[in-house]
């Protein structure tokens, strides 16, 4: 057990290596030099060098991806003399438009993504798990019909769709709410709160509505399963064979799809956090990639790919925990 | 409805040795069990009758597709009710099952009847230990007991079903025993409540060839420990005539001959059975000797031939007119008392075809 983590984790190291090295090579096939985009129209020769040497980006480019590996790790100094510039470590390079550290940007941004997956993530959870359960276990009736026809309507829904039905309905035409405004949950909670609800339920609704199909086939597949047969058998109740027997098994799959949902959106919830103004990771790398913004580019990229790996390997692990049989090989 | 109904409303205590009713413990009386499909009506069980005392061992044999298990599930109340309509009766230790409410069957189910399955390690659960599985079984007919109890309980049964080191074995998983130990573990949570009636189906179809011979025997000698009617599930000749007292076969979801395992096997009286037999290897006849097959595929129990429901496959249905062909033939005493068959051949025309083409080719047993 303790060897196939170690084994998971090592891959999972050699994965963000790859990406960072294939990310990296984007910056330079990037067609706008990171110098002119700095120093404006009017540049000539002789300054757009000047801060090509300033940014590094004179160098060879394995000399780079060292640098800025050492940035990461330890920290580095741009430039020299006067215009030296210290950057502690973790160093992801300056924003080439504000010439905030990449940093920073990301202590701003992450908070709002991960506030928005974490609460639409329970919301679609709880829903879709028991709206797909109640419904396999109800097959044929008309509660199954009707989740499944608006679990249908509302999957090929669209986030920019509902987002602005929702911010309709709730903000314009009835004024319930206002018009959601970031403020950390450490900060103020109830702010954080009132600013999330409605992303929460725009996001958790319509991923709900896949999630409900998915663990009622699941669902139903499990309950032709011989060991619920023999559940029945033993003169369980139907409650208990449900929960216990049934239940534990269906979830496994989704566990899953899941991990692996949650991983991506943390990556950026770009529509959502645009149709709701909230500048969260999503929204940054798009800003960024327009204009070339490499270093924030890169950041987000490597970022959205840390978390995908990490669910992975939580993934695996409570797999290992659910279901015995993982724990042998 | 005959006088038996009147002694047996009370469900809910359990009777010790099914006392106040008279005849078997387990009595199956015209059995109909149709499923609704979108293809149409499957006509799974049709008219059948049986009963097994505590004690005894009934073996039911046919070819898949011939209602077996869709008995045994009825009679522990398997079926989902709302696809499936059963009719006729049946009565464990007095009690109609059919006419019980599924919280009353569940009841007793598990407790007074247990069943074993055909593969037991997609029976078993296979994200729970096997101890507490067995456990799981007894508590909840035995609401007083500790979990402690429970536990020592199926630690118990995993020793009594032979299993070795039964404390360590029931920390483990499904998948950490061999097909033969599953087996076992299941035969001990199946015993876990000390039933009246097992139920076992094809419990050594999935077993290796010298783990089925253990396994019946275990079978065998836990039927005199507990003294329970079992009900043998099978489509092997070979293992009904090693541990049945009687033998029920089954086609087309109809009962075609019933009678001691004595009867059936050395005087079988339905071509049906005569070619199950002659589809046997056997050990004492002709090495060189071909099996013979019976020809053509069991019938579609949605549209079962009209008449004697083998008539397509039989090589004797035109020797009656058209009777085979038009009128099913009736479940009737033949060769001696206790014995009986569905077949429209006379009785002398039975004991000489199976005299001339069956027994003199060397058949099994």
């Amino acid at each position: 057990m303790l060897r196939y983590l170690v084994k998971r984790v090592l891959q999972s190291v050699v994965t963000l290596i790859v990406i960072s090295i294939v990310t990296f090579l984007l910056f330079f096939v990037a067609p706008a030099s990171p110098a002119r985009i700095m120093c404006g129209k009017n540049c000539d020769a002789v300054t757009v060098a000047s801060v090509e040497r300033r940014l590094g980006i004179d160098q060879p480019i394995t000399t780079q991806y060292v640098k800025y590996v050492k940035g990461v790790f330890v920290g580095r100094t741009y430039g020299e003399g006067d215009l030296a510039r210290q950057c502690p470590a973790p160093c992801l390079g300056y924003s080439f438009r504000s010439d905030e550290p990449v940093t920073d940007i990301l202590k701003r941004t992450v908070p709002v993504t991960i506030s928005i997956v974490a609460g639409a993530a329970v919301v679609w959870l709880v829903i879709g798990i028991s709206l797909g359960m109640v419904s396999a276990l109800r097959r044929g009736t008309l509660f199954d019909k009707v989740a499944m026809g608006s679990s249908l309507t509302f999957a090929s829904m669209q986030v920019y769709f509902l987002g602005l039905i929702f911010l309709l309905i709730f903000v314009y035409s009835t004024r319930i709410m206002s018009f959601p405004r970031w403020a950390p949950p450490t900060q103020d909670p109830a702010a954080w709160l009132k600013s999330m609800i409605l992303p929460w339920i725009t996001l958790g609704l319509l991923n709900s509505a896949i999630y409900a199909r998915l663990s009622r086939a699941q669902m139903l597949e499990t309950l032709s399963e011989d060991y619920v047969r023999t559940a029945r058998a033993k003169g369980l109740p139907k409650r208990r064979v449900y929960l216990k027997h049934a239940l534990r098994a269906a979830l496994t799959p989704m566990v899953t799809i899941a991990g692996l949902d949650i991983g991506a959106a943390l990556g950026g919830t770009v529509i959502t956090e645009t149709v709701f103004n909230l500048q969260g990771l999503g929204r940054t790398a798009v800003d960024s990639a327009v204009i070339w913004n490499m270093p924030v580019v890169m950041a987000t990229v490597l970022l959205a790919a840390f978390f995908i790996v990490v669910m992975n390997v939580l993934v695996d692990m409570l797999y290992a925990v659910i279901d015995p049989r993982v724990r042998l090989s | 409805m005959s006088e038996r109904d009147v002694g047996v409303s009370d469900t809910a205590s359990r009777p010790g040795g099914g006392a106040g009713t008279d005849g078997a413990y387990l009595q199956v009386r015209d059995l109909r069990v149709r499923f609704e499909t979108e293809d149409g009506v499957v006509k799974a069980v049709t008219d059948l009758s049986f009963e097994v005392d505590r004690g005894k061992t009934l073996g039911i044999v046919g070819e898949s597709g011939s209602g077996k298990s869709v008995t045994s599930l009825a009679i522990l109340g398997l079926h989902n009710p709302k696809r499936t309509h059963t009719s006729g009766e049946i009565l464990v230790g007095g009690r109609n099952i059919v006419r019980m409410d599924d919280e009353e069957v569940r009841k007793l189910r598990g407790r007074d009847m247990a069943m074993i399955f055909q593969d037991p390690l997609s029976s078993l659960h296979p994200f729970f230990k096997v101890g507490k599985q067995i456990a799981e079984a007894y508590l909840i007919h035995h609401r007083s007991a500790s979990r402690r109890e429970a536990a020592k309980h199926a630690v118990d049964l995993l020793g009594r079903v032979g299993i070795p080191q039964p404390a360590r074995r029931a920390e483990q998983y499904p998948h950490e025993f061999s097909g033969g130990m599953r087996q076992r573990a299941m035969i001990a949570m199946a015993l876990a409540n000390d039933p009246d009636l097992l139920i076992a189906d094809e419990p050594t179809t999935a077993l290796d060839v010298t783990v089925q011979a253990q396994i019946l025997d275990l079978l065998a000698d836990l039927q005199r420990e507990f003294n329970s009617a079992i009900i043998l599930i099978t489509h092997d000749l070979g293992v009904v005539s090693q541990v049945a007292d009687d033998v029920l076969v089954m086609y087309a979801g109809r009962a075609v001959e019933r009678g001691t395992v004595e009867q059936v096997m050395r005087r079988p009286q339905h071509p049906y059975t005569w070619g199950l037999l002659a589809s046997v290897p056997s050990l004492h006849g002709d090495a060189e000797a071909e099996l013979v097959p019976i020809k053509g595929n069991p019938p579609s129990l949605i549209n079962i031939p009209a008449g004697c429901a083998f008539h397509p496959r039989c090589r004797y249905a035109d020797r009656n007119d058209r009777l085979s062909f038009e009128v099913v033939p009736e479940l009737r005493e033949a060769d001696e008392a206790g014995h009986s068959a569905a077949c429209h051949l006379s009785q002398a025309d039975r004991t000489r075809l199976y005299e001339q083409d069956i027994a003199s080719a060397g058949v099994a047993l």
